[in-house]
């Protein structure tokens, strides 16, 4: 799951994938990108942890550490979560499905 | 102080769009989401450039405040209402340096954008133009601005308000996880602050919780409503959201914003630092 070229496209200039933990993925309705979502990231307690707004095409990342993780998604199409569990730094990618 | 005083809701929010002496300034961490869409009539205030001097680590001074409030044509007694992305962070952090010079009515907007996207309401990409004014800002107000000497005083004698995540809190990370974590102070928390995620006294939807949910929340972690207060987090902005709850909701009276925070604290030589979660 780590480091596809398409992908790190996503990323900022200079991130370090040996170094940092990112968590990306894409919020979805149906097989149709959800823009404008309100993705939450939850630690392994259900702790919130950050906040950030899908892109156009359904696009959200955080910049975490190895351990579990709670990805949830508020959006006017409905709402949905997915959980990660990255063991290492890189690219782990994920999928939420909201209804 | 009450609620009614500091906070108004998307419903009013709609209604006085258009109303005379009513100015909406959005203030997002994200400094391009206003030109996708905001308020009718909104005006934009950039944080980075706007409310932060643009050399010197500082916030901006009087003279500075007053320019800019004049240039987008904010007048000395209107009711100025912020409100933002990312849970009104940065609305709040505006609301705190307009009540650090001297502006006297201003509110946030309960839930900020988020909730007003949320609930499907109108935005628009028209920017509106506001003729320029003469505002005067008055001498920067020192009662809600903690700096790092008073900082490092108050361990073990003030309340400390760490209003970061527990995995900042406990030096696991070092900065919100949408942000890349490469920074070069050390990681960890001031010895002694307690560790209140400004995220807990927020609803998923962004608006705030009721008085009473507050008052037990800050309570059962430990707070002492009988001691003065400074809070922190990173860079000041989400300390603002809970110097705004402590101080504009609760009522407590000697609550501070430490805007150095943890980017300042964690840099400094000599100071002491307490690891992990307690």
């Amino acid at each position: 799951m780590c480091g596809a070229p398409d992908q790190a496209a996503l990323l900022p200039a200079g991130t370090d994938l040996t170094k940092e933990t990112v968590l990306a993925g894409r919020v979805v309705s149906g097989d149709k990108p959800v823009g404008g979502a309100f993705v939450r990231l939850l630690d392994g307690t259900g702790e919130f942890t950050a906040e950030v707004v899908s892109s156009a095409s359904g696009d959200f990342r955080f910049f975490a550490a190895p351990g579990t993780w709670t990805v949830r998604a508020l959006s006017r199409s409905g709402n949905g979560e997915a959980t990660l569990s990255p063991e290492s730094p890189g690219l782990h990618r994920t999928e939420i499905a909201v209804a | 102080m009450s609620r009614e005083d500091v906070l108004v809701t998307a419903d009013w929010a709609e209604k006085n769009l258009g109303t005379e002496g009513v100015v909406f300034l959005e203030v997002d961490e994200d400094t391009t989401a206003y030109d996708g869409g905001h308020l009718p009539g909104a005006v934009k205030i950039n944080w980075t450039t706007e409310l932060q001097d643009p050399v010197r680590r500082d916030i901006v001074s009087q003279e500075q405040f007053a320019e800019l409030l004049s240039s987008k044509g904010v007048a000395n007694d209107d009711l100025v209402v912020l409100y933002g992305g990312n849970n009104n962070w940065f609305a709040a952090y505006a609301y705190w340096e307009f009540k650090l010079y001297g502006h006297e009515k201003v509110v946030l907007l309960d839930g900020g954008r988020k909730k007003w996207e949320l609930d499907g309401r109108t935005l628009t990409t028209d920017v509106p133009e506001r003729p320029g004014t003469s505002y005067t800002a008055k001498p920067a107000d020192a009662s809600i601005r903690a700096l790092r000497d008073e900082v490092v005083e108050a361990i073990g004698t003030k309340n400390l308000v760490d209003v970061r995540s527990p995995d900042e809190f406990s030096g696991k990370i070092l900065a919100p996880a949408h942000l890349p974590q490469e920074q070069s102070q050390r990681p960890g928390h001031i010895p002694s602050a307690i560790n209140i995620p400004w995220s807990k006294a927020a609803n998923e939807d962004g608006t705030f919780k009721s008085d009473e949910e507050l008052t037990a929340l800050y309570g059962e972690a430990g707070f002492d409503a009988g001691k003065s207060t400074i809070a922190y987090c990173r860079i000041g902005e989400r300390s603002s959201h809970t110097w705004f709850v402590l101080r504009e909701l609760l009522g407590h009276a000697d609550v501070k914003n430490y805007d150095g925070s943890w980017t300042e604290y964690g840099s400094l030589i000599g100071v002491p630092i307490e690891l992990g979660s307690k």
